[in-house]
C-alpha cells in the first residue's frame, strides 16, 4: 500500500535543512523535464516566466522570479504550477522544488489570501512583537483568508513593532489597532495608512524638512 | 559635524524620479567618469578609502581592483539582500534616492569592464523593489542604461532581482549562488568572486550603501572624501539605530563620533528611567558590547579593539529591562532557522545552542552547560564556510562571557521554581551526549 509521504516527517526531531523534512515518495519514477506536448501551460504564466528568463545569461537564474509568478496565480507553489514552470524553463519539478523549499517567502503548501509577516526579531521583540503576533493570531482565529506568521528581520526595526500586510510595511503597531488592521484587510483597505513606511520621513535632525 | 552625503536631499519630494534627480545634480557623474579611464575611477575610489557598507568593512577601490581585465563578461551585483537584523538603512536609501544607487552601479559597472549588473534585493522590500524597478526603467529611457551609453563604449544592462526571504542570501557567495536560480548555499572561498563570481565570471559585489557613495567620492574627489571620518574610516555612515531607544531610525554621522553621543544624543536613548544594558554595535552578528563601552569611538577599528565590529552600522539597544537570556535565546533561534544546513558545525552547532538555552531557561541546566555552550560556539568560529555560523556564535558567546552573573542566576531562579513545583530536589541530569536518549 502506497504511503503518502507527504504525511511522514523524515526526521522525527525536524530537519536542520531547509525543506528536508518531506520524505521523499519512493514509489513514483523521478520526473523529467515535463513534455510540452503534454503540460499545458497558461499563456500569461509562459509569457511571464519567458520574459524573465531572457534577463539572464543563464535561464535557470529566473527560477525564483518565475516561482513567484506561479504563487501569485494560484495562491502557493502548487506541484501542478511547478510543473508548467519547469516546463517553460525546461528543467525537472526537482529542481524548482528543492528552490521553494529554501526560501521562506515561497509556500510549499496552501495558504491564506492575505499574507501578514509579523516581525518578531530582536529589536522588535524589545518593543513587543511575540505581544504582537499574539494578538494578531487571536484576532484572525480561524479564518482560512489570513496567513499570519512570525518572520525573522523584515529590516524596518524603527517601526517596532512591525508588520508587513500584504508586502506594505506598517508600524509601529500598538495592541489596540490589530482590530482595526485586521478589518480593514478583510475589507481590502489601505492597511493603517497612517503609520505606512512609505510616508515615514527621515528622523535624522540634519535632514532638510521640504516646506 | 560635517554636512549630509547620501541623505542630503533625502525627503526631497519627488527625489524618486529622473526629474528631481537630476535637478539636484543627479548624473552628472557618469558623464565625468565615462571622461575618465576605468583605472582612474578606480583609483579614485581606492584614495577615497571608501570601506564596503555591507559589513565585512573591505576597501571597495581594493576590490574593484582586483577584477582582472580582459574582455571577458563581467559582472556587477548590488548586495541589497539587507537581512541583517537590525539594519534598514539601505532600504530608506532605495526607497527615497533610488537613482543614486543606479548613477553608483554605472559608475562602478564603468570602472570595472562590467556590462552586466544585477541588484539583488531582498523579497520583503517589495515597495522599494518597485521602486527600483520604475527608476532603471526611468534611466533606460533616458539612456543612461543600455547600448553604448551617453556616446561611450559603455554598455550596461540592469536588473532587479528580487530574492524570497532568506538571511543567507546576502553572504555574497550565497547570493550568486541564488541569483543563478538555486538553493543559496555559500561556495568555497577561493575563488573569490572577483575571479570566479557569478556564472564563473569575475565579479564585483557591493552593498547598497557603498555604491550609492561612489557618485559623492566623484563629485568631492577621492581625496577630499577621505579627509571626512577617521583616516582608516573614511567618510560618512548611514547607521540604524534600533530596539530601546527612543528615536529609532537611520542617523548619517561621520566615523568616529563617540557612541554615546549616537545612542543617547541622536537616538535619545533608552526610554525614561532605563539604562542601557548591552547593545550590539553592528548587527546581531557582532559579539556585544556593554554600558562601559559607551564612550568608544563608533568607527571600524575601535568597535574591533573593543572585540566586537562595526559590521552593517546597525545598532541594537538593549535596556536593563530585558534578560540577557531572552535576548541570547532570540539571537540563536533567529541563526537557527537562517542556517543553509550545509556546512555541520553550524547546522547543528546553532540548533545545539538554541536547545542548551532552552535548558537553561526551563531550569533543566547546570552551569557546566555555559562552559559547553561556549565550547560549542569556538568549534563553530572558523569552521564553516561562511561565517553565519560565526554570527550566531560570536554574540552569543559574548554574552555569556560578560553576563555570566545572570546566565547563572537564571538558572538557579529557574531551577528553584521547579523544585517548588515538583517538590522534591532531584539531581541535576548530567550532560553527556546521548544520556538522555538512553
Amino acid at each position: 500500500m502506497a504511503i503518502d509521504p507527504s504525511g511522514v516527517p523524515r526526521f522525527g526531531h525536524g530537519s536542520r535543512v531547509p525543506g528536508w523534512d518531506d520524505a521523499a515518495d519512493l514509489a513514483k519514477d523521478p520526473a523529467g523535464v515535463p513534455d510540452p506536448a503534454t503540460t499545458p501551460v497558461p499563456e500569461d504564466l509562459r509569457a511571464r516566466i519567458e520574459e524573465y528568463m531572457a534577463r539572464y545569461p543563464d535561464r535557470r537564474s529566473a527560477s525564483i522570479p518565475a516561482l513567484f509568478a506561479v504563487q501569485d496565480r494560484y495562491g502557493w507553489c502548487t506541484p501542478q504550477g511547478i510543473e508548467q514552470a519547469a516546463c517553460v524553463m525546461r528543467l525537472t519539478p526537482g529542481y524548482l522544488i528543492a528552490v521553494a523549499t529554501f526560501y521562506d517567502m515561497l509556500e510549499t503548501r496552501p495558504v491564506g489570501r492575505n499574507q501578514v509577516y509579523v516581525c518578531t526579531n530582536i529589536s522588535c521583540s524589545l518593543c513587543g512583537a511575540d505581544e504582537l503576533l499574539a494578538a494578531m493570531q487571536e484576532e484572525v482565529g480561524e479564518d482560512e483568508d489570513f496567513n499570519v506568521r512570525g518572520f525573522e528581520c523584515l529590516g524596518a526595526c524603527d517601526l517596532a513593532p512591525m508588520a508587513s500586510v500584504n508586502g506594505e510595511y506598517v508600524g509601529p503597531i500598538a495592541l489596540d489597532e490589530v482590530p482595526t488592521l485586521v478589518q480593514q484587510v478583510r475589507d481590502g483597505t489601505d492597511p493603517l495608512p497612517d503609520k505606512q513606511l512609505r510616508r515615514r520621513p527621515s528622523v535624522d535632525p540634519k535632514v532638510a524638512r521640504p516646506s | 559635524m560635517t554636512d549630509l552625503i547620501l541623505f542630503a536631499d533625502i525627503d526631497e519630494p519627488g527625489l524618486a524620479t529622473i526629474d528631481v534627480y537630476r535637478r539636484r545634480g543627479g548624473y552628472e557623474m557618469v558623464r565625468r567618469a565615462l571622461d575618465m579611464t576605468p583605472d582612474e575611477v578606480v583609483h579614485e575610489i581606492d584614495v577615497s578609502g571608501l570601506r564596503g557598507r555591507g559589513g565585512a568593512g573591505f576597501a571597495m577601490g581594493k576590490k574593484a581592483s582586483f577584477i582582472p581585465h580582459g574582455t571577458m563578461d563581467k559582472y556587477l551585483v548590488c548586495n541589497a539582500d539587507e537581512s541583517e537584523p537590525g539594519t534598514f538603512k539601505d532600504r530608506e536609501l532605495m526607497q527615497k534616492s533610488p537613482h543614486m544607487l543606479i548613477e553608483g552601479m554605472i559608475i562602478s559597472a564603468y570602472a570595472v569592464g562590467a556590462n552586466r549588473a544585477f541588484i539583488y534585493i531582498r523579497g520583503e522590500y517589495e515597495l522599494q523593489a518597485d521602486l527600483l524597478e520604475a527608476a532603471v526603467e526611468e534611466a533606460r529611457a533616458a539612456g543612461f542604461l543600455g547600448e553604448r551609453i551617453l556616446g561611450s563604449d559603455l554598455s550596461l544592462t540592469l536588473w532587479v532581482h528580487r530574492g524570497a526571504g532568506a538571511y543567507i542570501c546576502g553572504e555574497e557567495t550565497a547570493l550568486l549562488d541564488s541569483l543563478e536560480g538555486r538553493r543559496g548555499n555559500p561556495r568555497l572561498k577561493p575563488p573569490f568572486p572577483a575571479n570566479q563570481g557569478l556564472y564563473q565570471g569575475p565579479t564585483l559585489i557591493n552593498n547598497v550603501e557603498t555604491l550609492a557613495t561612489v557618485p559623492h567620492i566623484m563629485r568631492m574627489g577621492g581625496e577630499e572624501y577621505a579627509k571626512i571620518g577617521t583616516p582608516s574610516s573614511t567618510g560618512t555612515k548611514l547607521v540604524s539605530v534600533s530596539g530601546n531607544v527612543q528615536r529609532p531610525g537611520n542617523y548619517e554621522i561621520e566615523l568616529g563620533i563617540s557612541s554615546r553621543e549616537l545612542i543617547y544624543g541622536l537616538a535619545g536613548g533608552p526610554p525614561e528611567g532605563r539604562e542601557v544594558k548591552l547593545w550590539f554595535p553592528g548587527g546581531s552578528s557582532a559579539p556585544v558590547l556593554t554600558a562601559d563601552d559607551l564612550d568608544l569611538p563608533y568607527d571600524f577599528e575601535h568597535m574591533a579593539e573593543a572585540g566586537s565590529m562595526l559590521g552593517s552600522g546597525a545598532i541594537i539597544v538593549v535596556d536593563d529591562s530585558n534578560s540577557v537570556v531572552d535576548v541570547a535565546m532570540k539571537t540563536a533561534k533567529f541563526y537557527r532557522h537562517e542556517s543553509c544546513g550545509k556546512c555541520t558545525p553550524c547546522r547543528e552547532g546553532t540548533n545545539w545552542t538554541v536547545r542548551m538555552l532552552e535548558r537553561i531557561d526551563s531550569g533543566e541546566a547546570t552551569p557546566m552547560d555555559l562552559d559547553i555552550m561556549a565550547s560549542v560556539c569556538t568549534n563553530i568560529i572558523g569552521n564553516c564556510l561562511c561565517v553565519l555560523g560565526d554570527a550566531m556564535a560570536m554574540p552569543v558567546g559574548s554574552m555569556i562571557e560578560k553576563f555570566r552573573d545572570e546566565f547563572e542566576a537564571h538558572i538557579e531562579a529557574a531551577r528553584a521554581r521547579n523544585d517548588a513545583l515538583t517538590g522534591d530536589e532531584a539531581p541535576p541530569e548530567p550532560l553527556i551526549q546521548g544520556a538522555a536518549a538512553a
